[in-house]
């Protein structure tokens, strides 16, 4: 077998992965576990996966991986030399990706550099080079001092670096990343999320991650793919998937979204609340509404399309503060309206304790709406 | 914290500290003074037996003997168990479930009856040999099934499941995405194998390979019935015995003792440096094997090799139904009865072995549960003076081959010696019982301790922190702890005990003759039948004694209200 060639990451031209209508299928589930998902990663991009557990991500990943061959549907990679083939039966050995493990699946018997090491190893690349090159990375995570270290007296986003600093190092065509935040605590989550999307661009690999934290998709990548019960949702930047959601169910994943039984008119969209309706622009995703769907349709509104007033000059829904919480520079009000509803509100400078009764009304940004 | 006052209080009190004394006084008595007399008796005219056993041509073979049987059996039994295990754990196909039922199957043949099988099928009458030879229409046997290479051969077939159960353990604690992990960064199956995955089985390979060795240096009924002209020590020590060369017969067990402590030391040497803990959840990948080739040739594989595996349990059956004497030079035997069964009811001398096995390995074994469970409650529980010295001597039987233990039993209790503190016992019923007890320490032992580490050990000081009496305590928090391990380490000991030939051979006498000792005399007569008759005898005592013991567990669990998985079912 041979091995992928160990290329030369400053001369290297980033690799576009592509997935055309992959299928897989378990023995004993009635539904695919991935469902016909086409997908397509740019050269240089960082795509996150997302989806709540068991939606097909992690399948979808090791689909790409080539640890999971499709039923149907072909997996193309256009590669360093802007050839491009189709990669779906080849073995994850050939394809060189680099894959960033859960678990991080760091080889416990060896240290930290010959963890590292092992794909340049694999590559048949000479001892005294390949630690050369493994120090390196490491050096490149901000672990150089840690080389000769076992990888188990390693905290956790060590470890994280560590398995990064392995995949990373091979240059691989296309970087692959399951759940790699998931394991850290909090803090330190906040902090390698930017690591993380610090070195990705500084390496200018193609990568494709999976994760079930919005945030963490948000905060690495530049497209997001939403997966539920294995078929793909929506493909976006995170703007995209936030302000114009083509789905309830992307809407309510991403973001935090109140959602209110809207009608669509030419004028705009209407939302009512008991006898209230209000009108904001509408920023439809998808099919336009026609008449005959029309009321099956929710308004997605986030906490900043809504405001609280106090004057009771215009038309506006009134609500009683039933909670609220400090989002950094403002407080967000859970409203509980008259129908029974609750929203949040972004409460601008607002001052209203718990149990007040205040008027809501549209802050007039488009609003996103979907299929009930 | 009141030391002053409680200067004198042993830690853990008095009762534990006469405990510990009485259990480091038994084991001193029965598993170091006659060994450490077996040593001393080497030495009796000096350096004269040692001197002997060097110039002894049939000594060097036979230390040569042992060596090369030890190795070629663990050899052996990983080049069957190792891929064994992989392909049981990590693939799937037609005929896996069946295949995995009968693995373990060999293990379950007491030792001179799996060796008996082996004569029966592959032995110079036996009846695969027959078979071939009739096929090929040779005139001689196509083999004689005799030599160093026959004893590898037996050994490989039934220790491989030391080998086998050990790898696939440690294959199901593996973390399946290291080798994912490996096959990622582009290494080839080869390298992942030998840079990866082996390297993290190493505790795994190296406790079977500690098993495997210290059963074939010892082993005693496959060479003394297959060795044909070749020697190992274990049965050279008995032949020196007969000969009337106890010196010599103390160097060969010095030598044999000495060797099987080395080679303990270095191996747990090798499986105590490479233990890792895997971190993760494994994912419990079972490939589907795709190949075409492999798809085509594994099921008939695995029908041959399942065959292959029940071949000795159905041999014993069979021809324990042949009337003895009338099986010669036919390739089965020609004529069939049930009387083989009916005279080891009715015949007085040949019902007497079987009362004396079950009587003697009950006795052995209830000693082993009282002794084992109060040891490992010592060491575990508690911090009375000596208790390292407890859980070590509690072990060592473990490292010491039967014959070894046989030969000092009968060197130190041959005669009344209060000054010595010797009593006699050689030649009469009790030395087999004793000897049953002492080789099954360390398996009941290790199996309680294992219980009692997974109790919280606070839980006895609660216990007693409520008003409850170190009896209560221990009654009531520390016995259902170690009930499972008890269980399941008696089970074993009883089956071990019952079937039990090695020290039996060097200690019986015609009056407390166990089944194991009474098939050997069998097959010298060519009683083929009967032989074969008290081995199926013995095979359904064993099953009898597991299945009670799951019987007794499952009453146990269901008796304190916790469901159990069988009972569900």
């Amino acid at each position: 077998m041979s091995a992928p060639p160990a290329r030369d990451a400053t001369q290297r031209r980033a690799s576009a992965l592509v997935l055309d209508r992959v299928t897989r299928r378990y023995a004993g589930n009635a539904d695919p576990s991935v469902d016909a998902v086409s997908l397509s990663v740019a050269p240089g991009e960082l795509v996150a996966l997302v989806g709540a557990s068991g939606s097909g991500k992690t399948t979808t990943l090791r689909i790409a991986a080539g640890y999971e061959i499709p039923d149907s549907g072909r997996v193309m990679l256009t590669d360093e030399s802007g050839a491009t083939r189709d990669i779906t039966h080849e073995s994850p050995q050939r394809r060189g990706f680099g894959m960033v493990f859960q678990h991080y699946a760091l080889f416990p018997h060896m240290n930290v550099e010959s963890n590292v090491a092992f794909g340049l190893e694999a590559r048949g690349v000479g001892k005294r080079e390949r630690l050369e090159r493994a120090r390196d990375a490491l050096a490149g995570v901000g672990l150089g001092e840690k080389a000769g270290r076992q990888v188990q007296a390693l905290s956790g986003g060590e470890q994280q670096r560590v398995a990064l600093a392995r995949a990373l190092v091979i240059s691989p065509r296309v970087l692959l990343l399951d759940e790699p935040l998931s394991n850290l605590d909090p803090t330190l989550r906040q902090t390698m999320r930017d690591e993380l999307r610090a070195t990705l661009r500084r390496s200018g690999v193609t990568a494709l991650f999976v994760t079930h934290d919005q945030e963490d998709a948000f905060a690495v990548a530049d497209r997001i793919a939403m997966l539920s019960r294995g078929r793909l949702l929506q493909v976006g930047t995170p703007e995209e998937l936030y302000h114009s959601p083509t789905t309830r169910e992307v809407a309510e994943f991403v973001g935090r979204a109140s959602l209110l039984p809207a009608e669509q008119m030419s004028d705009g969209v209407w939302v009512t609340v008991g006898r209230v309706s209000l009108a904001a622009p509408a920023r439809v995703a998808g099919e336009p509404a026609s008449a005959a769907n029309a009321r099956d349709l929710v308004a997605v509104l986030r906490p900043e399309s809504l405001a609280l007033v106090d004057d009771d000059e215009q038309p506006a829904w009134e609500g009683r503060v039933v909670g609220r919480r400090f989002a950094g520079g403002h407080n967000v009000y859970q409203v509980r309206l008259e129908s029974g509803a609750t929203v949040e509100v972004m409460g601008n400078g607002f001052g209203a304790p718990e149990g007040e009764v205040v008027r809501v009304r549209l802050s007039g940004q488009p609003l996103a709406v979907v299929p009930a | 914290m009141m030391r002053a006052a409680r200067l004198r209080r042993p830690p853990g009190g008095w009762a534990v500290a006469w405990t510990a004394f009485l259990l480091l006084a038994l084991l001193l008595w029965s598993v170091v003074y006659p060994n450490a007399a077996i040593i001393v008796g080497s030495f009796e005219r000096g350096l004269g037996d040692w001197r002997d056993f060097m110039a002894s041509p049939a000594d060097r073979e036979a230390l040569y003997g042992t060596v090369v049987v030890s190795i070629g059996s663990v050899i052996g039994a990983l080049l069957v168990g190792v891929p064994l295990a992989f392909l049981l754990t990590r693939t799937e196909f037609r005929g896996r479930r069946v295949l995995s039922g009968v693995a373990t199957l060999p293990a379950a043949l007491p030792p001179l009856v799996g060796v008996l099988a082996f004569l029966f099928l592959y032995g110079e009458s036996g009846v695969v040999t027959r078979a071939v030879q009739h096929v090929l229409g040779l005139k001689e046997a196509p083999w004689t099934f005799t030599g160093l290479s026959a004893v590898i051969f037996v050994h490989a077939y039934t220790m491989y499941v030391y080998v086998f159960l050990f790898v696939s353990a440690g294959l199901e604690r593996y973390d399946t995405t290291l080798d994912e992990a490996a096959a990622g960064l582009g290494a080839s199956r080869a390298l992942a194998l030998r840079r990866v995955t082996l390297p993290l089985l190493t505790p795994s390979l190296a406790g079977a390979m500690v098993l495997v060795f210290m059963s074939a240096l010892g082993s005693f009924s496959a060479p003394y019935i297959f060795g044909g002209g070749a020697r190992v020590l274990a049965t050279q020590i008995l032949v020196s015995k007969l000969n009337g060369a106890l010196g010599l017969a103390y160097v060969e067990t010095t030598v044999l003792a000495v060797t099987a402590v080395i080679a303990l030391l270095v191996l747990r040497r090798l499986q105590g440096s490479r233990r890792y803990t895997v971190a993760g959840k494994g994912r419990a990948t079972r490939a589907t094997l795709r190949s075409r080739v492999t798809r085509v040739l594994l099921p008939p594989l695995a029908i041959a090799l399942v065959v292959l595996l029940v071949l000795p349990h159905a041999m014993v059956i069979l021809v324990s139904f042949a009337r003895d004497g009338a099986w010669t030079t036919q390739v089965l035997p020609p004529e069939y009865t049930l009387d083989n069964y009916r005279r080891l009811g009715t015949e007085a001398s040949l019902w007497r072995p079987i009362t004396n096995s079950v009587s003697m390995s009950a006795i052995a074994t209830a000693a082993n549960a009282l002794v084992c469970f109060a040891i490992a409650y010592v060491v575990v529980l508690t911090r009375a003076p000596g208790k390292r010295a407890i859980a070590l001597l509690a072990q060592l039987p473990w490292a010491i081959p039967a014959t070894a233990i046989a030969l000092g039993l009968a060197a130190t209790f041959d005669r009344n010696d209060p000054a010595e503190l010797r009593v006699l016992l050689v030649g009469t019923f009790w030395i087999l019982p004793l000897a049953y007890f002492i080789r099954n320490i360390p398996l009941v032992t290790s199996a309680v301790e294992g219980s009692l580490r997974q109790m919280d050990p606070t839980l006895e000081d609660a216990a007693r922190g409520l008003g409850a009496s170190r009896w209560l305590a221990l009654r009531r928090v520390v016995l259902p702890a170690a009930r499972p391990g008890l269980v399941a380490g008696t089970m074993l000991a009883g089956v071990a005990a019952v079937g039990e030939f090695v020290a039996s051979v060097v200690l019986y006498t015609h009056a407390n003759r166990p089944i194991s000792v009474e098939i050997l005399s069998q097959i010298r007569n060519t009683a083929f039948g009967t032989a074969a008759a008290y081995s199926v005898l013995l095979i359904v005592l064993v099953l009898i004694i597991t299945v009670g013991a799951r019987w007794l567990e499952g009453r146990f669990i269901a008796g304190e209200g916790v469901p159990s998985a069988n009972q569900s079912q």
